[in-house]
């Protein structure tokens, strides 16, 4: 076993109107950031894991995104498994 | 469990070693800790030894303004406290009046302006949290938050990103824990630019036997900790919110707390079911000074001792130290003493919430405050002196030369008014402190518990209470331009139109709680604002009979050297005795008549008239006859008494015309038209937008008005008849001898629902 | 007719719903336990509105893996009655029990005041004592109430009539600001294909008694007895 930091990225669907990064970008170009395109806001969960590999932590991920983490009618998300640095405070 | 045991044993515990790794007392760390010289010899005299570093934290919470009112303890103790239905006084987590029926009614206000003035959100998240706490501590339900919000012109970005982040903050705490807003006030004045006002009101309904107070009674009892976990997170809090905020405040974000308004509602039902269960003697919010401040106070409530091993205390990190763990202000943690023996029963109705407790430490009988580090005394202090030894201060007080000259000034260029008053009228309307605060109440659930008979946006708040025919109204008052240009007239007008709010409602005025947010007491021009406002609040509590049953007080309130206007806000409660005959602000059928009780009168000065359109802070505040205001006040509860009046409003900031307008209004769905005609020979600004005190604006039947006038000359109250209701989208018409207004409702309407949303949502 | 009204830890309006079918309507009503695995032999369940778990995640996610909210997916397979008021109704959408989501509000505000809303079929246990297109005030207090759901849903939803609510103005017209939270279609409460699970944002337990200013709730309640009482005799 190994210990894995798992990042998964929760976001809202393409092509769903996401009122929060529309108003993120809206005032971002009100501050004068220029070039703003679209912004999507989402959620962003760091989670430790013990796994054999890569790849069971992976698929362990994949499955609490399908059944708790995101909502599959409104969100997407993306997992990112990564080995857990020696020192406890990694920065991250 | 807990190394307790050598309390009673007659040889008393050795004397507390500095700690390995705390700092030496040298006179700096005094002063950062924001103690005197004198203060710190105090503390010497009481301990018969230098303090070590853990018990320095410890004074310097319990001593600082926040915990111990150094320098409004005096004063405080002038206002009048005691009526026979006042049940709890002030001293206790809440006030507690009879309500009648076999109720009680808890309630308290707090301020939490430095931690909103840093963080917003958060701040006034948690100081919705801290006082919900303060009330179910007392054994009762929370059924209604009120806050009272000042906040710099909405101009400034810096100040609509507070004033937003305010909102939301109060909004989302509150909405999760299912406590119904029940009104407030929003102010807006250059005076507040640096500095937010946020003070926030909960009131809570129990059956009488269950009052429980905050008391750490019987030797050997078991204290726990319960609830969410120690951080580091607002060490020293209580200090902080004692001292001014200088440039760099942002940077003191680490110390701001965090509120989780679940863990709140877990905690308010399991001790609730706690205090139910006959298991505990005593509960307790740990907030400002966290563990010390809430162990130190039902220690000394009970004249008990209390011994705690922080090594128990459960915690969000490692590494803590007994003075981190000490002054602590994590928030949703509670005290509770435990009968002793009775440990699992409590542990079992925590687990049922979800809840962690941990047995910290117990009380004993001492006398002592003492607290151990792994069964090695860190701290071992005389409760008494800690909790009722601060030392208290009478300060010099002088009026500051800038507020007389600005009271003094010559306001007959401003008097006249020739131009268009329909447009003065529109404009004026439109400053935020008029109009309409929907955009604050469409983000607070009003509605929850299905209690709330007058939601946000009346005179006051009604609340009904199950199982009786009576209602509960409640409301908060300051006007800070006025107590800042004249203090003590300013906080009577504040106790005198909080009782005439609850009035209009058809409600008794019963209690006060009062918040004084003020600047630095130590500059004489803030300590004679600070006195005469207490000494104003004095006079008219005890004439209204409203006694005080406790509150807060916020001093040090000040941006780099700027201070904010004095602000002693008034929290009132009144009682309805028939719910049926609760009275709105709306005029409802065409064809009432519209009657003025009270007389216009020539004031012009400290109004949002001045400020609004010229941008004037200056004048006399208007002159207010407190006898003069229970009378009519005594009037308009015989009127609505007799079931005679279809409305009832104050008339205050903007004047009588806004006071009609908000009348005709209502919530905008179907405002009705007026036709009034003023015959007071004054200059039409006075007439119009003038804020004379002791006026309210009634509207009856006109098969009535003989009993109204009867009645009023009965009280000898000036009545007389103005105008008349019309219909649903007519015309706002109010004229006097040489000015007149006219315009479409709906054109008022649109003006008055939609100045904030246009300032706050305009990006 | 008997009735049970779950309790989460962060429920706040069981109290509320409790009060109205006991007190106002005269219902054998309890509260049951979000730990309990057993609903005991209910006629009505009511999920009612609050912050179940804290709804950090996402409004209901959690509440959907409740022992209790099993117990309710069973129940109403065999056809059992469930109301979910507010986060009732997310938490139904979560359980999958309706279909769709309930995402944050447009104005990405919490939104607290009365709002109209039509009722768009009277052919349901919860509406029957209402007439068709009758516009109801009653109180919204959420921040997550914008109904979303895939084309094919709504199509399927508006086709088989199971839209039960819509935001209208008061003159019961759509669209010209009654839509209070962007919700597609104007949708305000939907019922299952079999009729026996409605959610609503909107609260009827709040609009039940005169002296809070509205009963245009009350017609829900009154129809779920009526429903029973005809029940009974059949």
């Amino acid at each position: 076993m190994s210990a894995y930091v798992i990042e998964i990225r929760v976001t809202p669907r393409r092509g769903l109107l996401d009122p929060q990064g529309k108003a993120i970008q809206h005032a971002l170009d009100s501050l004068g950031f220029a070039g703003v395109g679209e912004v999507r806001a989402g959620k962003l969960l760091v989670i430790e894991l013990e796994a054999d590999s890569a790849d069971e932590a992976a698929a362990r991920a994949t499955r609490m995104c399908e059944k708790l983490l995101a909502n599959p009618v409104t969100e997407d998300f993306v997992i990112e498994v990564g080995r857990a640095a020696a020192q406890p405070e990694a920065a991250t | 469990m807990i190394a307790a045991g050598s309390g009673g044993n007659g040889t008393g515990p050795a004397a507390p070693e500095p700690r390995p790794g705390d700092p030496g007392i040298t006179a700096e760390l005094v002063a950062d800790h924001g103690l005197s010289p004198e203060e710190y010899d105090k503390i010497v005299g009481h301990l018969g030894r230098t303090p070590t570093f853990t018990e320095l934290g410890v004074f310097s919470a319990m001593w600082s303004e926040h915990c111990g009112y150094k320098n409004s303890k005096r004063l405080l103790r002038l206002l009048p406290t005691e009526a026979p239905w006042v049940i709890q006084g002030p001293g206790e987590n809440a006030g507690v009046i009879d309500i009648g029926g076999g109720y009680a009614l808890a309630f308290k206000i707090e301020s939490h302006n430095h931690p909103s003035a840093v963080e917003p959100y958060q701040g006034a998240a948690t100081g919705i949290g801290g006082i919900l706490r303060d009330v179910f501590t007392m054994g009762a339900r929370p059924v209604a938050v009120l806050d009272s919000l000042h906040f710099g012109d909405l101009d400034s970005s810096r100040v609509r990103y507070l004033f937003d982040g305010v909102v939301r903050g109060a909004g989302d705490y509150g909405n999760c824990v299912g406590i119904p807003n029940l009104g407030g006030e929003a102010y807006f004045d250059r005076g507040y630019a640096g500095n937010p006002i946020i003070n926030v009101m909960c009131l809570g309904i129990m059956k009488r036997e269950q009052l429980i107070r905050g008391e750490a009674h019987g030797e050997g009892n078991t204290l726990m900790a319960v609830g969410a976990r120690t951080g580091r997170d607002g060490i020293h809090g209580a200090t902080f919110a004692s001292e001014e905020l200088g440039e760099d405040s942002d940077a003191s974000r680490p110390q701001v707390q965090v509120g989780d308004p679940f863990t709140e509602k877990l905690l308010l039902e399991a001790s609730l079911e706690l205090i139910r269960s006959g298991h505990i003697v005593g509960i307790q919010d740990m907030g400002a000074a966290g563990i010390t401040s809430s162990a130190a106070e039902m220690a000394g409530r009970s004249g008990s001792g209390v011994v705690i091993d922080t090594t128990l205390v459960p915690v969000r990190e490692p590494g803590m130290t007994p003075y981190e763990i000490l002054l602590s202000e994590s928030q949703e943690r509670m005290m509770v003493v435990v009968h002793r023996g009775r440990e699992e029963e409590v542990r079992q109705i925590l687990a049922k919430w979800e809840l962690e407790a941990a047995e910290v430490g117990q009380v004993t009988s001492d006398g002592r405050f003492r607290i151990l580090e792994d069964g090695r005394p860190v701290a071992d202090i005389p409760a008494l002196p800690l909790t009722e030894g601060c030392p208290t201060y009478e300060r010099e007080g002088i009026e500051g030369e800038e507020v007389r000259a600005l009271r003094e000034m010559d306001l007959t260029p401003y008097a006249g008014g020739e131009g268009d008053r329909t447009a003065d009228f529109l404009r004026l309307l439109a400053s935020p402190n008029l109009a309409s605060r929907r955009w604050i109440h469409d983000q607070y659930d009003t509605t929850v518990r299905t209690a709330s008979v007058i939601q946000p946006g009346g005179d006051a708040g009604v609340l009904r209470v199950r199982g009786t025919r009576r209602g509960i109204a409640v409301t908060t008052d300051c006007s800070g331009r006025y107590t800042y240009l004249e203090p003590g007239t300013g906080a009577r007008i504040a106790v005198a139109e909080a009782a005439r709010n609850l009035a209009c409602a058809g409600a008794l005025p019963m209690a006060v709680t009062n918040n004084l947010n003020f600047g630095n007491p130590l500059k004489p021009h803030i300590y004679y604002q600070l006195r005469e406002a207490v000494l104003g609040m004095v006079e008219a509590c005890a004439l209204f009979e409203t006694p005080v049953t406790g509150g807060n007080v916020s001093l040090y309130n000040e941006t780099s050297g700027t201070p904010i206007y004095p602000t002693p806000v008034i929290g009132m409660v009144g009682i309805i005795e028939e719910l049926e005959r609760v009275t709105r602000h709306a005029f409802r059928e065409e064809g009432d008549v519209i009657v003025l009780l009270g007389r216009n009168t020539d004031e012009l000065g400290a109004s949002e008239y001045l400020y609004a359109m010229h941008g004037i802070v200056g004048g006399r505040p208007p002159r207010v006859d407190l006898l003069a205001e229970r009378v009519l006040q005594q009037a308009l509860l015989a009127m609505i008494g007799e079931g005679l009046l279809r409305s009832a409003h104050d008339c205050s900031e903007g004047g009588l015309v806004c006071a009609l307008a908000e009348s005709a209004l209502d919530d905008g769905e179907d405002p009705v038209g007026i036709r009034v005609r003023l015959v007071d020979p004054l200059p039409s600004t006075a007439l119009f937008f003038g804020e004379a005190q002791g006026r309210v604006v009634v509207s009856c039947d006109p098969a009535s008005l003989e009993r109204v006038r009867r009645l009023a000359d009965r009280y000898g109250v000036p009545c007389t008849e103005v105008g008349t209701v019309g219909a649903i989208g007519g015309n706002f018409v109010v004229e006097s001898a040489d000015a007149r207004i006219e315009a479409d409702i709906r054109e008022v309407g649109a003006v008055y629902f939609g100045a904030l949303p246009e300032r706050m949502d305009a990006q | 007719m008997r009735a049970v009204v779950v309790t989460f830890p962060g429920s706040n309006c069981d109290y509320d719903c409790l009060q109205v079918l006991r007190k106002v309507m005269g219902v054998d009503t309890r509260f049951i336990w979000h730990r309990e695995h057993e609903l005991g032999d209910p006629d009505l369940v009511v999920l009612p509105g609050g912050f179940s778990y804290g709804d950090y995640l996402r409004a209901g996610a959690i509440a959907r893996f409740s022992p209790i909210v099993e117990a309710v997916k069973r129940y109403a397979g065999r056809g059992g009655i469930v109301l979910g008021i507010c986060n009732g109704f997310q938490i139904l959408c979560e359980a999958g029990l309706l279909p769709g989501a309930l995402r944050r509000n447009d104005s990405l505000k919490f939104r607290s005041h009365d709002v109209h809303v039509r009722v768009e079929t009277t052919d349901t246990a919860f509406t029957r004592a209402y007439r068709p297109g009758q516009v109801l005030r009653i109180p919204i207090a959420h921040a997550e109430g914008n109904y979303i759901a895939d084309p094919g849903t709504l199509e399927r939803l508006e086709a088989e009539r199971r839209v039960v609510f819509r935001y209208t103005t008061r003159a019961g017209a759509r669209g010209e600001g009654g839509n209070p939270n962007g919700s597609a279609n104007d949708i305000a409460g939907i019922v299952n294909p079999a009729g026996n699970v409605l959610g609503l944002m909107p609260h009827p337990e709040r609009a039940a008694e005169g002296v809070l200013g509205s009963t245009d709730g009350l017609g829900m309640f009154e129809s779920l007895v009526a429903h029973f009482a005809r029940e009974r005799v059949a």
